[in-house]
């Protein structure tokens, strides 16, 4: 079961060791119908938690992705240039859209939790 | 990320005779011009895109406003209202045709086709949504005395298109076939009375059908168990139609444009150039003779980036010469397009500019308008 941590704008994170990978969750995704282009942040950007990390652009409207934690982007989802539906088919795996070198490990603990989130979205409806 | 568009309390916003039907299909519904529409249903608005344009595609435009205008000289006096020729449409025929202010700019678009009621002419108007209201006011007030507006509220407007719509739908009506495009004949549908004109919104073949609001539901239900048809919502209507080269009242067109500067020239019939008589006349004669100094156009941005409305367009040296109108993703070409106004000047196709998205600017061709070979079936 994957360690991920929500932000109420519906980005994830997935920790693993100093580093953690981010993206937008399957409620997320549905909200914003077939995805044609994420614009994704350069690799070396440093960002605030909070700090507009990537865009999507739906058929009908861009979106703002929001860092839920801080750090260093690493690495990019070179994959989204060529196959933007990731985003769509595989929210959480395939789709994931940075990997950031995190600068404040503590603001993990600010996020919810697998099953908060859940209870958090089923809120919504 | 940011929300999408919070729904509204559904109390405040109008249900069109079809809305249980969206919801049985699963539709997004969101407020569009005071009325709870859906968007896309659960195949998205991509795959909805295409399947219009492979099979057939079912819209519910019931929102839109429908009228006759009656009276002993309705076409004349109709004609005091738009540049097109009226007098001169054959009974039976539908024209696309503009209400026009004073300054020679456009209140709205619309769809007139003439009728025959009893040996007397008519006309059946269908206009949009947003401007209804206002479209419905000024139409009977200029024309106060001279002719008289029959307004349809309970009426439905449902539309069927792409390369399948006239297999299906002659399965219900055979007499369908028969029609050409841009022309309307009365036929049973569903056991039902229905006003059908071969028209659209789309590029493609298509009709679309005028009938009481509880006929309308069942009809659309029977066609939705047609396996070539599906559900389409205003998410890939307005994909379609920008891919057609249409434009969407209030974003290509509005109070501040001129029919020569959108493009729309061909809507100016060849007698009313000569005799005038129309809002706006002289300006519009003066464009016509001397030329406009914008023109809308289509635009193509190089990459994946959609360009949206609202988007500036510079030249190859950072001067600005015009805005976006109406953007997005093309499904049909698997790239973005546009369209928007540029100074006539850089407004040949091939011509070089530049839009400005967000923090940067992304290199884009002027583009001929339609995107997509339309699919009318003419005479």
């Amino acid at each position: 079961m994957a360690d991920r941590k929500y932000t109420e704008d519906h980005e994830w994170v997935e920790v693993d060791g100093d580093s953690g990978v981010i993206g937008i969750s399957e409620y997320a995704q549905e909200q914003l119908g077939d995805v044609v282009f994420v614009e994704l942040p350069e690799v070396g950007k440093v960002l605030d938690r909070g700090d507009e990390v990537a865009v999507v652009e739906s058929v009908k409207a861009a979106a703002e992705v929001y860092a839920p934690v801080g750090g260093e982007v690493l690495e990019v989802n070179e994959d989204l240039n060529g196959d933007p539906s990731l985003v769509n088919t595989d929210p959480f795996g395939d789709g994931w859209f940075a990997k950031l070198k995190l600068s404040d490990p503590d603001e993990l603990d600010e996020l919810m939790d697998e099953d908060t989130y859940k209870k958090f979205v089923e809120g919504l409806s | 990320m940011a929300a999408a568009g919070d729904t509204p309390p559904d109390g405040e916003l109008l249900k069109t005779p079809l809305y249980d039907l969206h919801v049985a299909h699963g539709a997004r519904i969101v407020p569009f011009a005071g009325y709870a529409m859906p968007v896309q249903y659960p195949d998205g608005i991509i795959a909805e895109h295409k399947h219009t344009r492979t099979a057939a595609g079912l819209f519910d435009v019931s929102h839109m406003g429908q009228a006759f205008l009656r009276g002993d000289d309705v076409l004349a006096a109709f004609e005091t209202l738009v540049p097109g020729d009226i007098a001169g449409l054959g009974t039976g025929r539908t024209r696309y045709t503009l209400l026009l202010n004073d300054k020679g700019g456009i209140r709205d678009d619309l769809m007139a086709t003439r009728i025959s009621e009893d040996g007397a002419d008519a006309l059946f108007l269908v206009v949009n949504a947003a401007c209804k209201d206002a479209d419905f006011a000024h139409i009977s007030g200029a024309l106060a005395g001279r002719a008289e507006l029959e307004i349809l509220p309970d009426r439905a407007l449902i539309a069927l298109q792409g390369p399948q719509a006239e297999a299906v739908l002659a399965e219900h009506a055979p007499a369908c076939r028969d029609l050409v495009f841009l022309s309307g004949a009365d036929m049973t549908l569903g056991g039902a009375d229905a006003f059908v004109t071969r028209s659209g919104y789309t590029g493609e073949d298509g009709y679309e059908i005028s009938m009481s609001g509880d006929a309308a539901s069942a009809f659309a239900a029977t066609l939705l168990s047609d396996a070539r048809v599906a559900p389409v919502g205003l998410g890939a209507r307005d994909s379609l139609r920008l891919e057609a080269g249409l434009c969407l009242y209030g974003h290509d067109i509005d109070t501040d444009t001129t029919p020569v500067e959108a493009g729309l020239a061909w809507t100016v019939g060849k007698r009313r150039r000569e005799e005038g008589g129309f809002p706006g006349a002289d300006l519009i004669l003066g464009q016509l003779a001397d030329g406009a100094p914008r023109k809308r156009v289509g635009l193509l941005p190089e990459g994946r980036a959609p360009v949206r409305e609202g988007a500036v367009i510079r030249d190859a040296n950072g001067n600005g010469i015009g805005a976006v109108t109406s953007g997005g993703f093309a499904p049909s070409l698997e790239r973005p397009i546009a369209m928007g106004y540029v100074a006539t000047a850089l407004s040949a196709p091939g011509t070089s500019v530049e839009i400005e998205i967000r923090n940067r600017t992304v290199a884009a061709e002027v583009a001929a308008i339609p995107f997509v070979e339309p699919g009318y079936k003419r005479a």
